[in-house]
């Protein structure tokens, strides 16, 4: 009977086991494919709607890049440094992995506040999502987008809280894996606002 | 605003004397049901063993109940439409006003599609997917299990939508601008985002539990290209669901802000483009279509294979033809509104593709063909499903075919032609797969047979009831009717709306006869257990189990190496082997999360249909404290020991033994 001990068994019961990681891992990246066309939907749908301003403002009158671009910069920087608290998490350093992903959980509030700043500002000045199918599109798109980043810092916070309690358990590194997966692919699709939706609009 | 929104007693119904009947029918049938519970003392037995339960066998069970009652609601929609317009001919207005029946219609088409064909799938693929792979279950157990709840927290919700309030009255595709504000300031349109919302995330979690369980679980030995037929067409269903179904969860999200926050997406002014959710909503809607038929083509060939006990013709071919409908039914669905006046060209290529699904489709049903020739075709009942499929669907698909090509589909739009096409493929071809699976696979799940004088009855119902209620309406389509009339003043139609609706009696009489099919059988199981596990002299895994399997499906992971990996095992003498010992099997612990979440989300639902706005927050968060206590749990595992799965084992050969 031992024979078959070697190969099958083991491999299979790995998702019961208190470290299921590749199956945890893989399952998460097709999960955030499918969030991924999501996301492309709503793209789709600035694509098509985002000259019809009904007679209101454009993207030209209203994006200021210079705020748009430090607002990028701290959610690029928060990439990396959650790349550092990665590298930390992998050595089983626990000061280490917490102190980074302080560092970007600050830059990810600080990205979050200020789209609450531009969104606030836009509205007080008539600009809402009411205003067009223009910014209807804009408000949905980048709003997406800041509820992602909204849900990765409050997913952060309930690790960093179990990182406090209990350490590096067998789970934690799998968890901090999973959001760093998010994390990074909401960089990516961020490029892909930027580009489209303030570059390609204040041209 | 008051604290409950906009929910009043206003919202009950109790003038309408068709609602209150049915009211009265489902209190009274609950009370009885509860009654039994009690009175068997199966309350208990129903918390631990089914509710909580995180085994994918049960599960399917559970999606597979859900299913059939709400075939019997969808049913009774059916029926009533049939009955409003035989009755509603030359003036009369018949017993079913506009605002009630546009709703009928509306609940229809959403509970078959949405709450009747999807559990229905995805419990035959729950149920089967993981024994066919050689796996213990599906990779995630517990997002199984809330996946199932989401799915039935949304079905809750439409049929809340009966006695509190009312439902959509936009067809079940719900186009703005009417099912904008606008023009359906009602909960109506609420009720459908917020049941297809909920339910669609279900989906797309089940969708990626079962990829990753076919592609990181299966049994050593078996190669992708091993993996059985049915597994693979629901690989691609799966493909299919974790592509589309973001796309309706996104079309939904804006229909909602339309709705709620006064977005511009959809309305007919601000800039708004109505032709927008259309494309959007069919970019899911028409692989939806697939998703349905597909895994029902893998179902008929597991069925043609075994009863003519031979190996499937073209096992690969068959998985590439499947693949190639998948990716193929990603690009045609603007064939769904040709008359929205796109060039020429555009709704040129859109003809064109469609046309091209024909290919792989009949290469599927050459591959049948070729399986059953020079066979010994054992006639039994999901035999026969599949032999009136095959014709019936091959109907199906030569007006689909006809409806592909732009010119005649101007003709025909909107008309009962298209109704007709439609039901014939999906009647056909998904529901039709689904009862054959249902009779297949039903002595594995329960362990008994089912009674074949009553499913011969019910198919032959069925079919012939399919053609007298559905060839009518391509006539009514040619003769210039178009779907969704309430009533009609032209005598020529008379006729055919009587014999659909004498149609519509004889599936009735099919669905009876598979009630009672399930009654006898249940009365009767005593004499008809199935006590080796293998019924039919099956090809694949899962008859290498026990009727119904052992709950960690295998004591020992066996090793594969020929697509009909049980066949082989049975020819070189490997089944049923008696080891003489065993390991202790890790499993996972059932949990109340699933149902808890799922409650809180589905209350946050209903808290927004009526915008109840504490109720809404105080669901979200509910939902997402139960998350979290779910995620900080440690205790979720628990060890089964060598000499239980000893006893269960040799019970199990022992019973072989004795045939």
């Amino acid at each position: 009977m031992s024979t078959t001990h070697l190969n099958t068994h083991d491999a299979h019961d790995e998702h019961h086991d208190h470290d299921p990681a590749p199956h945890n891992v893989f399952g998460f990246w097709l999960y955030l494919m499918t969030d991924c066309l999501l996301f492309a939907s709503v793209f789709a749908t600035y694509a098509v709607l985002f000259m019809n301003t009904a007679g209101g403002v454009s993207g030209k009158d209203i994006f200021e890049l210079d705020f748009v671009a430090y607002e990028t910069a701290a959610l690029l920087l928060s990439s990396i440094t959650y790349g550092f608290a990665m590298i930390c998490a992998h050595n089983k350093n626990k000061k280490g992995t917490l102190s980074w992903l302080s560092v970007t959980f600050l830059l990810g509030a600080i990205f979050i506040a200020m789209e609450i700043y531009e969104f606030h500002h836009l509205i007080v000045h008539g600009n809402g999502p009411q205003a067009s199918a223009f910014l209807s599109a804009f408000f949905a798109l980048v709003g997406t987008h800041g509820l992602h980043v909204t849900a990765g810092l409050i997913w952060m916070a309930i690790l960093m809280i179990e990182l406090v309690v209990s350490g590096f358990g067998s789970r934690t590194v799998t968890r901090l894996s999973c959001l760093s997966l998010f994390w990074h692919f909401l960089d990516v699709v961020w490029i892909c606002v930027f580009t489209v939706v303030y570059l390609m609009g204040a041209i | 605003m008051s604290i409950l929104g906009k929910l009043s007693l206003d919202a009950i119904p109790y003038h309408e004397p068709i609602l209150v009947t049915t009211f009265c029918v489902i209190v009274v049938g609950a009370l009885a049901l509860a009654y039994l519970l009690i009175k068997y003392n199966l309350l208990g037995v129903l918390w631990r063993d089914w509710i909580t339960s995180i085994d994918h066998k049960r599960l399917g069970v559970m999606y597979i109940v859900l299913a059939l009652i709400m075939l019997l609601r969808g049913f009774s929609d059916a029926i009533m439409m049939r009955l409003q317009l035989a009755l509603a001919t030359n003036g009369d207005p018949g017993y079913l006003p506009p605002h009630h029946y546009d709703q009928v219609f509306t609940a229809h088409g959403v509970i078959m599609i949405i709450f009747m064909a999807m559990p229905f799938m995805i419990g035959l693929m729950n149920i089967v997917v993981p024994l066919q792979v050689g796996a213990r279950d599906v990779a995630f157990p517990f997002l199984n299990n809330l996946s199932f709840w989401l799915t039935a927290g949304g079905a809750i919700l439409i049929n809340i939508s009966l006695f509190v309030g009312e439902f959509a009255k936009t067809g079940w595709v719900a186009y703005p601008p009417l099912a904008g504000l606008q023009f359906s300031p009602d909960v109506g349109v609420d009720y459908y985002i917020w049941a297809l919302q909920i339910s669609g995330i279900g989906t797309t979690l089940t969708a990626v539990n079962f990829l990753v369980t076919v592609f990181k679980m299966r049994a050593p030995g078996m190669k992708l290209m091993d993996m059985p037929i049915f597994t693979w067409t629901c690989t691609w269903a799966n493909i299919l669901i974790a592509a589309s179904f973001p796309i309706l969860t996104a079309v939904l999200a804006m229909l909602t802000l339309d709705r709620y926050l006064d977005f511009h997406f959809f309305t007919n002014d601000g800039g708004g483009n109505s032709m927008m959710y259309i494309n959007l909503f069919w970019a899911w809607g028409h692989p939806e279509v697939y998703i349905l038929v597909l895994p029902a083509f893998g179902i008929f060939s597991e069925v043609v294979s075994t009863f003519t006990g031979k190996r499937l013709f073209g096992h690969k071919s068959m998985i590439w033809a499947s693949g190639a409908i998948a990716i193929l039914g990603f690009i045609v669905w603007l064939h769904h509104f040709f008359t929205m006046g796109s060039s020429a060209n555009v709704n040129a290529f859109f003809g064109v593709a469609t046309m091209v699904i024909s290919v792989p489709t009949g290469v599927k049903l050459f591959n049948w063909l070729f399986t059953m020739y020079r066979g010994r075709l054992r006639v039994t009942v999901p035999v026969l499903w599949t032999l009136g499929f095959m014709v019936t669907f091959t109907i199906g698909g030569m007006t689909g075919v006809l409806l592909a090509v732009p010119g005649a589909d101007y003709v025909l739009h909107n008309s009962l032609f298209l109704i007709a096409h439609f039901h014939n493929t999906i009647i056909g071809g998904a529901v039709f797969g689904y009862l054959a699976g249902f009779a297949f696979w039903f002595p594995k799940v329960m362990g008994f047979h089912l009674n074949v004088k009553l499913g011969k009855a019910a198919f032959w119902c069925w079919l012939i009831g399919f053609f007298m209620a559905f060839m009518p309406l391509y006539v009514l389509g040619f003769l210039g009717m178009t779907r969704r009339l309430n009533h009609t003043d032209n005598p020529d139609w008379n006729i055919w709306l009587y014999i659909a609706l004498v149609g519509a009696f004889i599936i009735m009489a099919g669905i009876i006869c598979q009630l009672l099919q399930l009654y006898v059988s249940f009365r009767d199981r005593a004499q008809n257990l199935d006590t080796t596990g293998d019924p039919w002299n099956g090809h694949t895994l899962e008859w290498s189990t026990a009727s119904p399997p052992q709950y960690y499906n295998f004591a020992k992971i066996p090793t594969i190496s020929d697509i009909d990996a049980f066949t082989d095992m049975k020819e070189k003498g490997e089944a049923y082997t008696r080891h003489e010992s065993y390991e202790a099997i890790h499993m996972p612990k059932n949990t109340a999360s699933g149902i808890l979440i799922s409650g809180c989300i589905t209350l946050m639902g209903f808290a927004l249909i009526w915008h109840i706005w504490w109720l809404a927050a105080l669901g979200l968060f509910g939902g997402f404290v139960s998350l979290v206590l779910r995620a900080y749990t440690k205790d979720v595992d628990y060890y089964v020991q060598p000499d239980e799965v000893a006893r269960i084992e040799n019970a199990h050969l022992d019973s072989v033994a004795k045939g």
